[in-house]
């Protein structure tokens, strides 16, 4: 029974951390129509603020991992969206390109700050027991947070006034700008949100990780095919794609060796996107965001 | 009809490429002939993408996978047969079908753009994480041992066809390497000028119409991304010539991100420019990584970053544009990248 | 004349919308017919059940007494059957007498291919624009290279969505003239909502409406059916030019 509870506790940590990894990707695709590239140095970078905030000036770490690294990290990506996203709207392969660029670039000038070693924070919370088994307390708190976005970002959409502008313009974004809307200003924003959320994705793994330059590029691949496999919808197609993957590389990896685990995701998502060429959410679940 | 000297270049100019890689070996002190070939090897690899992305409009984010199998294969075929002559073809021969079955897979079931993007990278960290993880003695294919992340040491390189004592000199596997670089060049510079050639590039203008005037569009993708696969699996094995010694490196991500790196800033819609570009940037690479004041890989995003805003065309195409208009004073061109067979 | 093709039950449903219901059509060899009808008639719909672009979810069309539906697009086109799209499908990135080469090109010897691209560069009168790209050229100007390469293919049967679409008074003329060079050598059917253009080429008129066929016959029967103009104008009059 407990090894039942601890077993599911981690797929649903898996899913949780797949969420977390990709749902910044997830706001850009599907309402920009672009991928960034660079999504995962946003995710370094929130991991590095959440470092250098609790180590070197001191701040606490929950500040610091849930309000200073997204919002830093947010306000550079609203940087990033006026300086270079601008000029390339509707062009989705050389946004890639250029995005990949800024990834590199990032890489590059952290490498040169920072020095090649891997920075770590510890984890803030105790393990927990459940009868004869531990688990990371930590483990917790990232599905929470995972929960938490999810709840957030769907309360935004639904409820706020952005949230119903960004819906208008990521479904016509001609028809918004007739009725009102600001495209510029609305993808300036949403540009940002997704920067922030990785931002913040970064610096709540950062404890289970460690940062170091590289870690980009070990988060883009992984969130690039859950955003692609989830298809356009933002929280509905990360969700259903974070859950398929999660499960089956959980499973697998409990089966086997979590490099089979990590096979078995790659595997899935290609037989997803074969049969299901627009995503999950291309296909169900068409009227949701 | 009369022949344009614009024909006539890339052949005057293969020519030329063939004396140098004769005559080099003979000036160049063995450490530059060393970076050389290296650099004419991935050349090669860009090669393989300028072909099947440049011209036909597959963008592929894992044409390293093709290359790692092609390092592989001639690998382990060497370590078992002995004698190099097999493993060669063997090299070109596995990753060619492992593209074919892959191209059958995505385009017969309509796959494109982004999301070929999606599998094929899929596919080159999947080969990348199952190598990585074939240590230990169990994991070996007859006498090969693969070696897991450490891969597989002492290759035996290229020997003269069937005499397995003969082995070549660093000198000969230069102008080896040299002559299939120009070789592979000018069998797709032919391919490109038939009438198939021609198709392939409809079909990267707009594959609904060539589909619409009666052209099989996915089995001429197919054979495309077939060939392409090929042609970086003869770089991969001509790569564990070099090295005698491959790696689950050659499947990595920083690979296949360089490759398409190469083609933009040599120009999609060229075959020469990416070569070019290659080993440019390799060489810059190279002298970056000496010093220790600016990030190689800072210097590497920049120059992609200011090509994809600035000189979408690439280098070739954009000179070639610059230059027509300075002499014909023709009207500029349409940014629309044509698929000038200029060189 | 003989039956060149004929559709029995073909339909296309989306989800709950039947937007081609079950429709009987016949064409005879040498026709020259057009399909008309209001906005969300499904005359476009039919149009590419026909061509391949969609693939009919109920009934069947035979061309040559061959089935055709269900058939991918290249292997429709390979029958004989030449297609110009609603917004025009050319190689933007080519010059005109390449694409029109390539048109050629799958049925006919390189040198033949080439005498036809030549050919047909007269007839749709561009010869002057041979080297420019496609897509450097006007609306009215692609459209005609998309016909020049139908041309080009000798295709048995022709069918052409809005080939007069966003064109000018005399452009429209030119088309219709090039519609009527192409119908001497090959059946032609064509989908269209100018009522100009239809009356220019003539021919057997087939109304759509509500996804199935209102009313058939020449121009002046159809214009004159009180339930065509009930279907297009509700209950007034059509205007006489």
């Amino acid at each position: 029974m407990d090894w039942a509870a601890i077993f599911s506790l981690q797929i649903v940590g898996a899913i949780a951390t797949l969420v977390l990894l990709s749902i910044g990707l997830a706001v850009v695709f599907g309402m920009m129509k672009i991928i960034n590239l660079a999504h995962g140095e946003f995710m370094m970078l929130g991991g590095y603020v959440a470092v250098l905030a609790t180590h070197h000036w001191h701040v606490p770490i929950w500040i610091s991992i849930l309000v200073l690294a997204p919002l830093t990290v947010g306000l550079f990506g609203m940087l990033v969206e006026r300086l270079l996203i601008r000029h390339l709207y509707g062009r989705m392969i050389d946004t890639m390109l250029a995005t990949w660029g800024l990834s590199l670039g990032l890489t590059g000038a952290a490498t040169m700050l920072f020095g090649n070693t891997t920075v770590g924070i510890s984890s803030p919370l105790p393990g927990i027991t459940l009868g004869a088994y531990q688990t990371s307390g930590y483990g917790l708190f990232v599905i929470a947070v995972a929960v938490a976005v999810l709840l957030g970002l769907w309360a935004l959409l639904r409820f706020t006034q952005f949230g119903l502008c960004a819906r208008a313009t990521m479904q016509n974004a001609k028809m918004a700008a007739a009725l009102g809307a600001n495209p510029g200003r609305i993808y300036s924003l949403t540009f940002g949100l997704g920067a922030a959320l990785a931002g913040l994705g970064g610096a709540v793994l950062a404890p289970l990780t460690g940062v170091i330059p590289t870690l980009g590029a070990s988060y883009i691949a992984k969130a690039f095919i859950t955003v692609i496999g989830g298809g356009s919808a933002v929280i509905t197609g990360t969700l259903s794609a974070a859950g398929a993957f999660g499960v089956i590389s959980q499973v697998v990896t409990f089966f086997s060796t979590p490099v089979f685990g990590e096979v078995a995701l790659l595997l899935a998502a290609i037989v997803l996107i074969r049969v299901l060429p627009q995503g999950i959410t291309g296909r169900f679940f068409r009227r949701a965001f | 009809m009369p022949v344009a000297f614009r024909d006539l270049l890339p052949v005057l100019g293969c020519v030329l490429a063939a004396v140098l890689v004769g005559v080099l070996p003979q000036w160049l002190d063995l450490f530059t002939l060393l970076s050389l070939t290296i650099y004419l090897v991935m050349a090669l690899l860009a090669l393989s993408l300028a072909f099947i992305w440049g011209f036909g409009g597959i963008l592929c984010f894992g044409q390293a996978a093709f290359f790692g199998l092609g390092a592989y294969a001639y690998a382990i075929g060497v370590l078992n047969i002995g004698d190099s002559t097999w493993p060669v073809l063997l090299a070109i021969a596995v990753p060619a079908l492992f593209a074919a079955a892959m191209g059958y897979f995505m385009f017969y079931g309509g796959i494109s753009d982004v999301y070929l993007g999606v599998i094929t990278l899929a596919v080159t960290l999947i080969l990348f994480n199952v190598m990585n993880s074939t240590s230990g003695s169990e994991y070996h294919i007859g006498s090969a041992l693969l070696g897991g992340f450490n891969g597989i040491p002492a290759i035996p390189t290229l020997n003269v066809p069937f005499d397995p004592q003969r082995v070549l000199e660093p000198e000969t596997l230069f102008q080896v390497i040299g002559g299939a670089l120009i070789l592979c060049y000018l069998g797709l510079r032919g391919l490109l000028a038939s009438r198939f050639g021609k198709v392939v590039v409809a079909i990267r203008e707009n594959e609904q119409r060539a589909g619409l005037l009666g052209y099989d569009t996915r089995l001429h993708k197919l054979i495309v991304f077939s060939l392409g696969g090929g042609i970086a699996g003869l770089a991969g094995c001509l790569f564990a010539n070099w090295g005698a010694f491959v790696s689950p490196g050659v499947f990595g991500l920083a690979q296949s991100a360089q490759i398409i790196i190469w083609v933009i800033v040599g120009g999609r819609g060229t075959l020469f420019g990416p070569i070019l570009a290659c080993i440019g940037l390799q060489a810059l690479m190279a002298r970056l990584g000496e010093q220790q004041t600016v990030d190689s890989g800072l210097v590497l995003g920049a120059i992609l970053l200011t090509f994809v805003m600035l000189l979408p065309r690439g280098l070739l195409p954009s000179l070639g544009a610059l230059a027509s208009r300075l002499f014909k004073r023709r009207p500029a061109p349409s940014p629309v990248v044509p698929p000038e067979s200029v060189v | 004349m003989s039956v060149l093709l004929q559709t029995q039950g073909l339909g296309v449903s989306f989800g709950g919308v039947h937007a081609v219901k079950a429709v009987d059509f016949t064409l005879h060899s040498g026709e020259l017919r057009c399909l008309i009808g209001p906005n969300g008639a499904g005359k476009s719909t039919f149009f590419k059940l026909l061509s391949g672009q969609l693939k009919p979810t109920h009934g069947t069309c035979h061309f040559q007494a061959r089935r055709i539906s269900g058939l991918p697009p290249h292997r429709i086109a390979r029958m004989g059957i030449g297609i110009k799209t609603q917004t025009p499908s050319v190689f933007d990135g080519l010059d005109v007498f390449e694409n029109l080469r390539l048109a050629a090109s799958r049925t006919q010897s390189a040198d033949q291919a080439r005498q036809s691209a030549e050919h047909t560069l007269r007839r749709i009168d561009l010869a002057e624009y041979r080297h420019r790209l496609v897509g450097d050229l006007a609306h009215g100007q692609r459209q005609w290279v998309e016909l020049g390469m139908i041309l080009a293919s000798r295709p048995t049967l022709v069918l052409l969505d809005e080939p007069a679409a966003g064109m000018t008074y005399q452009e429209v003329r030119k088309t219709a003239e090039l519609i009527k060079e192409i119908n001497a050598h090959s059946t032609v059917v064509v989908v269209e909502h100018d009522m100009e253009f239809i009356r220019l080429i003539a021919g057997t008129v087939t109304v759509f409406n509500q996804g199935a066929i209102l009313a058939q016959g020449s121009f002046a029967e159809v214009t004159q059916d009180p339930l065509v103009r009930e279907a297009y104008l509700g209950k007034q009059e059509i205007k006489h030019a």
